[in-house]
């Protein structure tokens, strides 16, 4: 799964840094990614792992870092 | 039976305050009003009798000496300052959507000593978020604050800074440091004696002239504190952005208020003439006036629901609410043209004309700067994105 969503960040976050190697607790914002990029990897993972955020999910700190995008993805795969 | 009543209340029901704000727009701005747009001079009047009144720190809480004014109060009292002149009213605008932003995200012991230092001085605040190479794309900066040993030290290239050159205090967007990425921005408070501005260029604009606004090279220096504790994708998101485009609109509402009103007039002097006779533009003054309560009615709509989630940032972060004040702000702001423009068509030659008392050509040089300040075609941009993810209310 973190391999998935590191793929996903490398493709659409727009890191300043390597999302293949930065920390699972490393604050994505401050990394680069804008919300306009963060829009975009959040349509990947729903793609990704055929999920739907739900609209309280839908919060800047669901996506701030690995550790957090992964909490995210399972809690609405168990929804 | 139809009532006929000369003025709409625009202000009904309004704090101490707002009705402060009122009567400082009716008897200070309006008199000067046309002087400063023809002048593109700076409203001192206006600021003057405010700060007089201790109302540049209406949004200060009473804990530190200010006055603790709701959302409410300060766009009612923008609506008036807008009917007389709307560069006074933005000016004031701009002023308070910096207090509400230092207010809200700076806790520091240096920023609150700040916040009472402002109360007993009247300090008046600018803001420096557009920057050269970014545009209107607030969301970036170029450059980045550069801190060592307790100071930070900032230049930056501000292609408009509004009343830059009369302001006691500028908050800046900058990069966090030079290693940021380009949307990981602080929000620097500059003060005057460790802050130079090089001023480039002049500001003579179509509307909102007395603004003052032309572009500045801003050096600053200071104590890390003056950042603020929040990152600025924060304040911009829980405070900045909601409250720029609530007092904003209540400028702009001030703006359409004055246009109907001369439409108003205008058409009640005609019946006067002829009385039995319902003039013509009369039902073009039913379908302006439709719009200007669609224009009311979305204001205060809109401050309630800030003001009932001021305090939660969770859901001052949601996506359903920011997409709420996007579309608050393109709203207004072409409805503002829009109820100006039927005025017009209303009050015919009489408000083409620049000397009579049912001129408008103010009103529309002025209105017509809303869509631009922020262009409106970035806003629904980022609607649009937001919209990809948005479930809906
Ligand atoms: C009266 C007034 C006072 C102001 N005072 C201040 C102040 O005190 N401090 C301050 O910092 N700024 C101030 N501004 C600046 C203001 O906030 C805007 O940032 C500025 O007007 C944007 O400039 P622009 O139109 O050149 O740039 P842009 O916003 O870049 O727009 C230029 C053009 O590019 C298009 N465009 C570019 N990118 C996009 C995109 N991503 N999506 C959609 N369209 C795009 C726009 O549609 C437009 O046609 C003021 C502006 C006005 C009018």
């Amino acid at each position: 799964m973190d391999e998935t969503i590191r793929d996903v960040l490398t493709e659409h976050g727009r890191l300043a840094v390597d999302a293949g190697s930065i920390d699972e607790s490393t604050d994505l914002f401050a990394s680069g990614m804008t919300s306009h990029a963060s829009v975009n990897v959040m349509l990947a993972l729903e793609d990704a792992f055929d999920i739907e955020f739900s609209e309280k999910m839908l919060r800047k700190s669901t996506f701030e870092s690995i550790a957090a995008i992964r909490a995210g993805v399972l809690e609405m795969k168990d929804a | 039976m139809i009532s006929i009543t000369e003025e709409a209340p625009v202000v009904s029901g309004s704090s101490d305050v707002a009705r402060r704000m009122a009567r400082i727009a009716d008897e200070i701005s309006g008199p000067a009003a046309d002087e400063v747009d023809q002048q593109g001079r700076f409203p001192s009047e206006t600021i003057s009798a405010l700060r007089a009144e201790g109302l540049l720190s209406a949004l200060v809480p009473r804990s530190l000496g200010g006055m603790g004014a709701s959302y409410s109060d300060l766009s009612q009292g923008l609506v008036s300052m807008g009917r007389q002149c709307a560069s006074s009213a933005m000016v004031v605008a701009m002023h308070h959507i910096q207090v509400a932003s230092l207010v809200r995200h700076g806790r520091n012991d240096l920023l609150r000593n700040y916040m009472v230092e402002l109360v007993d001085r009247q300090y008046l605040l600018a803001s420096a978020t557009t920057e050269v190479g970014t545009g209107g794309d607030v969301g970036s900066s170029v450059c980045a604050v550069d801190v060592a040993d307790g100071t930070f030290r900032l230049e930056k290239q501000a292609p408009v800074i509004s009343y830059g050159r009369f302001a006691d205090g500028i908050l800046a967007t900058a990069r966090r440091s030079a290693d940021s990425p380009e949307n990981d921005q602080v929000l620097a408070l500059c003060r005057p004696l460790e802050l130079e501005l090089e001023q480039v260029g002049e500001w003579n604009a179509l509307g909102f002239r007395g603004t003052c606004s032309p572009g500045f090279i801003l050096r600053a220096s200071g104590d890390a504190a003056a950042i603020l504790d929040d990152p600025y994708g924060d304040v911009s998101t829980q405070t900045m952005l909601p409250v720029a485009h609530i007092l904003w609109s209540s400028l702009w509402l001030g703006i359409a208020s004055a246009a109907i009103d001369r439409a108003r007039r205008f058409v009640q002097a005609e019946a006067r003439k002829r009385p039995g006779m319902t003039p013509a533009a009369a039902l073009r003054l039913a379908d302006a006036t439709a719009l200007y309560q669609q224009f009311a009615d979305l204001l205060r709509c809109s401050v309630a629901r800030f003001e009932d989630i001021q305090d939660d940032p969770d859901r001052l972060s949601a996506l359903g609410f920011a997409i709420a004040m996007n579309s608050l702000k393109v709203s207004s702001s072409t409805l503002v043209v829009d109820v100006v423009r039927q005025s017009m068509v209303i009050c015919g030659l009489a408000s083409y004309r620049m000397d009579t008392p049912y001129s408008l050509g103010r009103h529309l040089r002025d209105s017509i700067g809303a869509s631009l300040m922020v262009n409106n075609d970035r806003i629904m941009g980022n609607n649009a994105q937001m919209l990809l993810v948005h479930r809906g209310e």
